[in-house]
C-alpha cells in the first residue's frame, strides 16, 4: 500500500507537470494563466504534504505567503490579459508575437 | 622627476598647451608660452651642464621600465653626458632663439597656435632623440623628430607642393629609419642590450668578424643618411624649404639634420672598432660635401642655396665622423648651428621684407635698404666659408686637418674637403651678390615695402651674427694653440666621451699651418670669382643658366629626384594600379574582411530564428537551459 505522503508528492508532480505542459502547449490565454496556477497549486500541495508529514508549521506558513503572491499575480495577470485582448480582439497568443529576432 | 626629464618635458608641456587651447588664447599668450618653456629648458641644461663639468660624472634619470621580457630589458632612461650636453645646449639654445625670432615672422598668420605647438612638439622629441639613454628611446625621438618635420614642411597645407615636400621628407627619412631599426636588431643579437655605453664597451672590447661590423656600420650610416640629408637620401632636404623659413632654421639646419652626426659621434666606440665602415662613412661624407656645394651653385632660390649648403656642411660633420674625429665633428655642429641658423633667419628677414620672394633673381641691391640683415648675413657668410677669425673657420680648418692627418685620412679626402670649401665660398657669395648687391630687380609692387625685420627678429638675429663670430674661439687648433699657449675647452670637455683624434705619426703640426693657409687661400678665389661673375655684371632678372648639359645636370640635383621618379615612384604607383589593386588587394579585402563578415551574417541569422518571440518557446528553452544546469549538477554529485 502506497504512503500518504509519497502520494501527495506524486499528486504533486503530475499537477506540476499538467500545469507546465499547459503553459507550453497551449495557445489560449486564459488556459495558459490557470495552468500557471494550476503550477502553483501542486507547489502549494508539496509544502502541506511536507508540513502534515514532519508535523511542523513552515510549510503551512509557506503556503499562506504563496496565497498571497499568487493573489496579487493573479490581479495583474488579468488585467494585462484584458488590456490584451482589448487591443488583439482574441486570446490567441500567436497574435502577440512581435518582440522577434 | 628630475631636473634632467623636465628638460623634454617643458616643451612638451607647451605643445600640449598651444596645441590644446592654443586657438582660445591670444596670440600673445601663445608666443610667451611657446618661447618661455624652451627657455626655461635651457636654463635647466645649463644647471645640468655646470653639474656635469664640476663633477665630470655623466648624470642619468631613469624614469621607469619600458619593456622586460626574458633577456630582453629596456628602460625609459635619460643620459646626460658630455656629447649630450653639446647638443642639448645647442637645441635648446638656438631653438629657443628661432623661437623667439618666429613670433615677428608669423605674425599674423592664421595658424599662429599650431606653428609654436609643432615647434615646442619638435623640441621635445629632439631632446628625447639627444637625452635617451639607449637606441630606444633615441629611436623614438628620431621617428618623433620626422614627424613634427612632416607636420611643419607641410605647415601651409592648402599648398598641395608644401604637402607633397612634406610627405617626401617623410617618406625618404623612413628608408634611413629602416637602416636604424635593422642596426638595432644586429646591435641587441650581438651585444644583446642596447644601451649606449654598453654597447660601445661591448662592441670596443669584443668585436664580432669585421664583415658584421661593418653590416652594422653601414646599417647605422643609413640612418644617419635619411636623417642628415646625406646622398642618397638627401633629395627631402631641398623639397623641405616649402615650411616657413624659421623651421628651415631650427630643423633643417641648426638641429633634426645634426641627429645623423649625433647617432655616429654617440656610438664611437662601435665605430672606431669597425675601420671598413668608418671609410665609408668618411667617404661619404666628403662626397655629400662635394657635391651638395656643387648644386649650391647652379640655385636661383635663396633658401635652396642654403639647403644645400646644409647638405654640403653636414657631409663635413659626417666625414669628420667617419676620420675618426668625433669631437670636430661635434665642434662643426655646434659652430654651424649659429651661422646657419643665422643664415637661414637672415633670409627669412629678406623674405619677409619681399612678402615671400625666394627668387635671388628678382632681388638684388638690398645692402642700402636693409643693412642690418646685410651686416648679420655677411657675417655668418664669412663664419660658413671658414675665413679667419670667425667660428666656421675653426671647425671647418680641424675637419680638414683630420682628413689629412688622421689614421683614416688621406690627400685625396683632403682635396675633396678643400674643393667643398671652394665651392662654399663661391656660391654663398654669388648669393649675396645676387641678393644685396647691384640694381634692384624687385617687383616695383614690392619695392615700397621692403623693410628692416622688427625688434623681436633683428635681437635675434644679432645674438646669432655675435656668436658666428665668436663660438669657435673655445675651440682653437692644436697648432694655435701651442702658438698662444692656451687650451682649447671645447675638445679638452669633450675628450672623456670622444676621446682625441687618432692622428698618424708621420704628419707635424707645422703642416698644419700649411694646411690652415691653403683652406683660407682657396675660399678668397671662390669670392673673388663669385665677384666677377655675379657681382661686376649685373645678373639679368630672366637669367635661366646655360644649356650646358653640365650645369643642367647639377642644376637638376644629378637627376637624383628624377632617377627615383623613374625607378621607384612610377615603377610602384604602376604596380599598385595595375597589379597590386586587382590580385591583391581586391582577394586581400575579400578574405580578410569581406568572408568574415557575411559568416557572421550567417550565424546571426540562425541564431535570430530562436528567438520567435513567442512566450511558449522560451519557456522551453528556460525547461532545456535548467534541464542542463540539473543534469550537470547530478553528474558532479
Amino acid at each position: 500500500m502506497i504512503h500518504r505522503y509519497e502520494f501527495l508528492l506524486a499528486l504533486a508532480v503530475g499537477l506540476f507537470a499538467l500545469g507546465l505542459l499547459g503553459v507550453m502547449v497551449r495557445r489560449n490565454l486564459l488556459v495558459v494563466v490557470m495552468s500557471l496556477e494550476l503550477m502553483l497549486n501542486a507547489v502549494v500541495l508539496s509544502f502541506v504534504a511536507a508540513a502534515a508529514h514532519t508535523q511542523t508549521l513552515h510549510g503551512v506558513a509557506m503556503t499562506f505567503f504563496i496565497y498571497v503572491a499568487a493573489t496579487c499575480e493573479i490581479a495583474l495577470a488579468m488585467a494585462l490579459l484584458v488590456l490584451l485582448v482589448r487591443r488583439n480582439g482574441t486570446l490567441d497568443l500567436a497574435t502577440s508575437q512581435e518582440l522577434k529576432g | 622627476m628630475t631636473s634632467l626629464s623636465l628638460i623634454p618635458a617643458l616643451p612638451l608641456l607647451g605643445f600640449l598647451v598651444n596645441g590644446l587651447l592654443g586657438k582660445r588664447l591670444p596670440h600673445a599668450a601663445v608666443a610667451v608660452i611657446a618661447c618661455l618653456l624652451p627657455a626655461l629648458a635651457f636654463v635647466l641644461t645649463l644647471g645640468a651642464f655646470a653639474t656635469l663639468d664640476a663633477t665630470g660624472q655623466p648624470l642619468t634619470d631613469t624614469l621607469f621600465t619600458w619593456a622586460a621580457t626574458g633577456s630582453f630589458h629596456v628602460d625609459a632612461a635619460l643620459y646626460f653626458d658630455q656629447v649630450t650636453a653639446v647638443m642639448c645646449l645647442v637645441v635648446t639654445g638656438i631653438g629657443t632663439l628661432i623661437h623667439v625670432y618666429s613670433i615677428g615672422y608669423m605674425h599674423g598668420d592664421a595658424g599662429y597656435a599650431r606653428y609654436f605647438a609643432y615647434m615646442n612638439l619638435f623640441l621635445f622629441f629632439m631632446l628625447v632623440l639627444v637625452l635617451g639613454n639607449n637606441l630606444v628611446v633615441m629611436f623614438v625621438g628620431w621617428e618623433g623628430v620626422g614627424l613634427a618635420s612632416y607636420l611643419l614642411i607641410g605647415f601651409w597645407f592648402q599648398d598641395p607642393a608644401k604637402t607633397a615636400a612634406g610627405l617626401k621628407a617623410f617618406i625618404v627619412n623612413r628608408i634611413g629609419d629602416t637602416g636604424f631599426l635593422l642596426a638595432m636588431f644586429l646591435l641587441w643579437y650581438y651585444a644583446g642590450t642596447l644601451d649606449f655605453q654598453a654597447v660601445n664597451a661591448y662592441f670596443g672590447s669584443t668585436p664580432p668578424a669585421a664583415g658584421v661590423m661593418t653590416t652594422i656600420g653601414v646599417l647605422l650610416l643609413i640612418g644617419a643618411c635619411g636623417k642628415s640629408a646625406q646622398i642618397p637620401l638627401h633629395v627631402w632636404l631641398p623639397d623641405a624649404m616649402a615650411g616657413p623659413t624659421p623651421v628651415s632654421a631650427l630643423i633643417h639646419a641648426a638641429t633634426m639634420v645634426t641627429a645623423g652626426v649625433y647617432l655616429l659621434s654617440r656610438l664611437s666606440g662601435l665605430f672606431v672598432a669597425a675601420p671598413d665602415a668608418m671609410t665609408i662613412v668618411a667617404w661619404l661624407g666628403g662626397l655629400t660635401a662635394l657635391v651638395g656645394a656643387t648644386m649650391g651653385v647652379t640655385q636661383y632660390n635663396l633658401k635652396k642655396v642654403l639647403a644645400y649648403s646644409t647638405m654640403s656642411q653636414i657631409g663635413l660633420m659626417v666625414m669628420a665622423c667617419g676620420l675618426g674625429a668625433f669631437s670636430v665633428g661635434m665642434f662643426h655642429l655646434y659652430t654651424h648651428a649659429f651661422f646657419k641658423a643665422c643664415l637661414f633667419l637672415g633670409a627669412g628677414a629678406v623674405l619677409h621684407a619681399l612678402a615671400g620672394e625666394e627668387d635671388m633673381r628678382r632681388m638684388g641691391g638690398l645692402a642700402r635698404r636693409m643693412p642690418f640683415t646685410f651686416g648679420v648675413f655677411l657675417l655668418a657668410t664669412l663664419a660658413l666659408c671658414g675665413l679667419p677669425p670667425f667660428a666656421g673657420f675653426f671647425s671647418k680648418d680641424e675637419i680638414l686637418w683630420s682628413a689629412y692627418a688622421s689614421t683614416n685620412g688621406s690627400v685625396a679626402l683632403w682635396l675633396v674637403g678643400t674643393a667643398a670649401s671652394f665651392l662654399t665660398a663661391f656660391y654663398m657669395f654669388r648669393a649675396i651678390f645676387m641678393t644685396f648687391f647691384g640694381a634692384s630687380r624687385v617687383d616695383a609692387s614690392l619695392a615700397h615695402h621692403i623693410h628692416e625685420p622688427p625688434a623681436s627678429m633683428s635681437v635675434v638675429l644679432a645674438i646669432l651674427a655675435f656668436g658666428s663670430v665668436v663660438a669657435g674661439f673655445i675651440g682653437l687648433p692644436q697648432w694655435w694653440r701651442e702658438l698662444l699657449g692656451v687650451t682649447a675647452p671645447f675638445y679638452d670637455f669633450l675628450d672623456p666621451v670622444l676621446g682625441h683624434t687618432p692622428l698618424r705619426a708621420d704628419v707635424a703640426h707645422s703642416t698644419e699651418g700649411m694646411l690652415m693657409t691653403v683652406a683660407v687661400l682657396v675660399a678668397l678665389p671662390g669670392i673673388a670669382l663669385a665677384w666677377l661673375r655675379y657681382g661686376r655684371t649685373p645678373v639679368q632678372a630672366s637669367a635661366a643658366g646655360s644649356n650646358n648639359p653640365l650645369r643642367q645636370l647639377v642644376s637638376e640635383g644629378y637627376y637624383f629626384d628624377a632617377f627615383y621618379d623613374k625607378v621607384v615612384v612610377r615603377p610602384l604607383g604602376w604596380l599598385s594600379a595595375t597589379f597590386l589593386a586587382r590580385n591583391v588587394e581586391a582577394p586581400l579585402t575579400a578574405v580578410t574582411l569581406l568572408q568574415p563578415a557575411h559568416a557572421g551574417a550567417r550565424v546571426t541569422r540562425l541564431l535570430a530564428r530562436l528567438q520567435t518571440g513567442g512566450l511558449q518557446a522560451y519557456v522551453i528553452y528556460a525547461l532545456i537551459g535548467l534541464a542542463i544546469v540539473l543534469s550537470l549538477g547530478a553528474c558532479n554529485g
